[in-house]
C-alpha cells in the first residue's frame, strides 16, 4: 500500500515513512512541536484562531465546515470548561487516512490538539478512537505518555502557564459514533444516538459544556498552519479549498494507498490512471465512489476526459463530494445494483434505530434488494427504492439517513441498466451466490 | 399459591436479592481506576469498563460483570444494559476464544471477502454468526474495519490482518488451533 503525496511536498504525511517515526524523538527532529511553541511564545487565542480561518481549512470528517469558523463559535466569556474531542471514529466505509497518521504520527496530533486546546481554552480534551482501532488507542496512549514526560503536557506545558491534558477514549462498534453529537453522547456513557441542534456542540457539547469536535486529518493540519501562516498554508490548495487532502484509495487499482494531493488537484482521471497506476487487471474503470459510502456514485463517463478538479467544489460541479475522502474505485466487474445492495446493508446494519424514517426505510430498503436479487423483483422496483429513499432523505434525525439515501439515488440514476436487469430476471448479474464478484 | 403484587409488595422476594457481583484482582481495579481518573463524570467510563469486564469474564457481560459495572459507575442495572445493547464490540453472550470478524463492506467485498469467509466455514465448520461446539472459534462479518488499502481483511480480537488469501487463512487457524496466535483479546 502506496502511503505520501503527490502533486505538492508531503505535508501531513512528512514523518509517515521515516524510521520510527511515532517516536518523540524523531518528530521533533523533524520540526514537531515547533507550532506549539510559536504559538505559547507570543501568540494569543485569538491570533491562533485568526491563522486558522486564513487558512481555509475545512473539515476533513465529511461534512467540510470551514475549521476556523467552527472555532470562533465557542464563547470566550463562558464559565464552564471547553473541551476540544477530536473524532478519530473513522467509520465510513472506504476511509482509513486518520489511522496511517495515527499509527505513524500521533505526536502531529497531539500537537494539533495542544494548539486547539490552546485557542479554544480547553485544558482536558478527549480523542474518541473507534473501538476496533485499540492498537491506535495504545500507540496513543505511549505517545502522550512520552509528552508527559518530556513536559509538552498535561501542567505547565513547556514551562508556561498553559495547562492541558489529553485522554484516549473507546468507542465500541458503531458507525453513528462519528457523527458528533452521538459522539458526546457515547463519551457521556450513554447510548450513541445523536443529538438535537441546536444547540451546536461549541455552545453545549460535552457534559452541556462548549466543545469543538474536530476530525483527525483537521487537527493534524494545524501545526503546519501555525507554522507556515494560515495564507501560505491556503495557497497550497484553491481560495476555498485551502491546503492539501488526504485520499483513502481502495478498490480496483493497482496501487491503492493514502494519497495528500493539493486541494484542487487536477485531475481525477490522472490520478486514477498514473497516480494509483491504473485498474487492475487490465479491466476497465466502471465508476468510483470519491468521498466514502456516502456520497453520489460517479461513472466513468463522468470523470474520463473531463478534467474532475479533486477538491470540494470541483467534486461538487462533478455531481459527488469530498466527503471523508474514501475513494472506492469499481471495475467494470462491479455490478453496481450489488454493490448498492452491500452499501444499504452497511446503512441498515448501522442506523441507530432513533428516529423512524431512517430505522424502518432502511430495513425496508434492504428487504426490496434481497427480494429483486431473489429473483421476486417487480416492474416498478426501481420507483419503489427511489420512493423509500425519498421518505427517509431529509426526514430524518440526522445526517445518516441522507447518507443511506444519496447511494440508492445516484446508482439507479446513473447505473438504470444495472438495476433493469436484475428487477426483469431477478438473476444477480454473475449468477453467484455472493452476488459480486471474488477477485 | 399464585403471589399477590400490590404497591407495599410489588416484586417477588428473590428480585429483591442483589445479584452476586464480579470481583477483580488489584491490577484489574488498578486498570479500571485509571480509565475512572480521566473523566469527571464516572459513568464516561463505561465502555473502557466494558471491554475490561467483558476480557475478564470470559468474553462477555455476565450477570455478575454488569452488577460490578453498575455499583462501580453508580448506575442502575438497566442503564449497563441499555449501553451494552447498543455497541456491537460488547457482547452480552459468550464469544468463542478466537472471534475471527471478516469485513464485509464494499472494499473488502470486492476484493475477495465472499471468498475468506467461505473458507473460515469451510475449515470451522461455522457459518457467520455461529461458535463452534468447543467455543475455540466464533464467526462474524463485521463492517468496515479502515483496512480498504488492504483488502480483504479480517480481525480476530484486536489484531488485523490484511491482505487476506485463503492460504493465509489456513495458516491462521492451524495457529489458532496449536494455540500459537494470540486470541487478540486485551
Ligand atoms: C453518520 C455520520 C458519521 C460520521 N462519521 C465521522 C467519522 O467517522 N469521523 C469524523 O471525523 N467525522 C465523522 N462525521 C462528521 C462529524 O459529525 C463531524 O462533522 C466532524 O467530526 C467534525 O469535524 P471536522 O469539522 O474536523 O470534519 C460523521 C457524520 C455522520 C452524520
Ligand atoms: S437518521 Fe438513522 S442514525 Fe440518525 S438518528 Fe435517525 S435512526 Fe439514528
Ligand atoms: S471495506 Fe473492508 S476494511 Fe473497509
Amino acid at each position: 500500500m502506496f502511503i505520501g503525496a503527490i502533486g505538492c511536498e508531503p505535508l501531513q504525511l512528512r514523518r509517515v515513512s521515516l524510521e520510527r517515526s511515532r517516536t518523540l524523538d524523531v518528530y521533533r527532529r523533524n520540526g514537531g512541536y515547533e507550532a506549539l511553541r510559536k504559538v505559547l511564545d507570543g501568540m494569543s487565542p485569538d491570533d491562533v484562531i485568526g491563522e486558522v480561518k486564513k487558512s481555509a481549512l475545512r473539515g476533513r470528517g465529511g461534512a467540510g465546515f470551514p475549521t476556523g469558523m467552527k472555532w470562533s463559535f465557542v464563547p470566550k466569556d463562558s464559565p464552564k470548561a471547553r473541551y476540544v474531542v477530536c473524532n478519530a471514529d473513522e467509520s465510513e466505509p472506504g476511509t482509513f487516512k486518520d489511522r496511517y497518521l495515527m499509527e505513524r504520527d500521533p505526536h502531529l496530533l497531539i500537537e494539533g490538539m495542544l494548539i486547539a486546546g490552546y485557542a479554544l481554552g480547553a485544558r482536558v480534551n478527549y480523542i474518541y478512537t473507534r473501538g476496533e482501532y485499540r492498537y491506535l488507542i495504545e500507540i496513543m496512549d505511549e505517545a502522550l505518555e512520552e509528552a508527559r514526560t518530556a513536559g509538552l503536557l498535561g501542567d505547565r506545558v513547556l514551562g508556561t502557564d498553559f495547562n492541558c491534558e489529553i485522554y484516549t477514549h473507546t468507542g465500541a462498534g458503531a458507525y453513528i459514533c462519528g457523527e458528533e453529537t452521538a459522539l458526546l453522547n457515547s463519551l457521556e456513557g450513554l447510548r450513541g444516538h445523536p443529538r438535537m441542534k441546536p444547540p451546536f456542540p461549541a455552545v453545549a457539547g460535552l457534559y452541556g459544556c462548549p466543545t469543538v469536535v474536530n476530525n483527525v486529518e483537521t487537527l493534524t493540519a494545524v501545526p503546519d498552519i501555525i507554522k507556515m501562516g494560515g495564507d501560505a498554508y491556503k495557497a497550497l490548495g484553491t481560495e476555498k479549498s485551502g491546503g492539501t487532502k488526504l485520499w483513502s484509495v481502495s478498490g480496483h487499482v493497482a496501487r491503492p494507498g493514502v494519497y495528500e494531493l493539493p486541494m484542487g488537484y487536477d485531475d481525477m482521471e490522472k490520478f486514477i490512471m498514473e497516480d494509483c497506476q491504473g485498474i487492475t487487471n487490465g479491466r476497465q474503470l466502471k465508476a468510483v465512489i470519491p468521498g466514502g459510502s456516502s456520497v453520489y456514485i460517479m461513472p466513468a463517463e463522468d470523470i474520463i476526459g473531463r478534467d474532475v478538479r479533486m477538491d470540494y467544489e470541483g467534486l461538487v460541479a462533478a455531481g459527488s463530494m469530498v466527503g471523508s475522502g474514501g475513494f472506492i474505485v469499481l471495475d467494470d466487474t462491479v455490478d453496481v445494483f450489488e454493490s448498492t445492495k452491500n452499501l444499504t446493508e452497511f446503512y441498515k446494519h448501522e442506523s441507530c434505530g432513533w428516529c423512524t424514517p431512517c430505522r424502518e426505510g432502511t430495513d425496508w430498503l434492504v428487504k426490496v434488494f434481497k427480494r429483486i436479487e431473489s429473483g421476486g423483483g417487480r416492474p416498478d422496483d426501481a420507483q419503489l427504492l427511489l420512493d423509500i429513499v425519498d421518505n427517509i432523505e431529509g426526514k430524518s434525525f440526522c445526517p445518516l439517513g441522507d447518507a443511506a439515501a444519496w447511494p440508492i439515488q445516484s446508482a439507479i440514476k446513473k447505473f438504470p441498466e444495472d438495476f433493469r436487469r436484475h428487477i426483469s430476471n431477478g438473476a444477480s448479474g454473475d449468477g453467484g451466490k455472493e452476488g459480486l464478484p471474488t477477485a | 399459591m399464585s403471589q399477590q403484587f400490590t404497591p407495599n409488595n410489588p416484586l417477588p422476594q428473590e428480585a429483591k436479592v442483589p445479584p452476586k457481583m464480579a470481583v477483580f484482582p488489584p491490577e484489574v481495579e488498578a486498570e479500571i481506576e485509571r480509565h475512572l481518573a480521566k473523566y469527571p463524570v464516572k459513568r464516561s467510563a463505561i465502555l473502557p469498563l466494558m471491554f475490561i469486564v467483558q476480557r475478564e469474564r470470559g468474553g462477555y457481560l455476565d450477570p455478575p460483570g454488569v452488577a460490578y459495572l453498575a455499583d462501580r459507575l453508580g448506575v442502575r442495572i438497566t442503564d449497563i444494559w441499555e449501553v451494552a445493547t447498543f455497541y456491537s464490540m460488547i457482547n452480552t453472550e459468550p464469544v468463542g476464544r478466537y472471534h475471527f470478524q471478516i469485513c464485509r463492506t464494499l472494499s473488502c467485498k470486492i476484493l475477495g471477502a465472499g471468498k475468506i469467509t467461505e473458507q473460515c466455514t469451510k475449515r470451522l465448520g461455522i457459518k457467520p454468526g455461529e461458535t463452534n461446539d468447543d467455543g475455540t472459534f466464533s464467526l462474524s462479518e463485521v463492517e468496515c474495519l479502515g483496512s480498504c488499502g488492504t483488502a480483504p481483511m479480517m480481525q480476530i480480537g484486536f489484531d488485523y490482518y490484511e491482505n487476506l488469501t485463503t492460504e493465509k487463512v489456513d495458516e491462521l487457524i492451524e495457529k489458532c488451533k496449536s494455540g500459537e496466535l494470540s486470541n487478540g483479546v486485551r
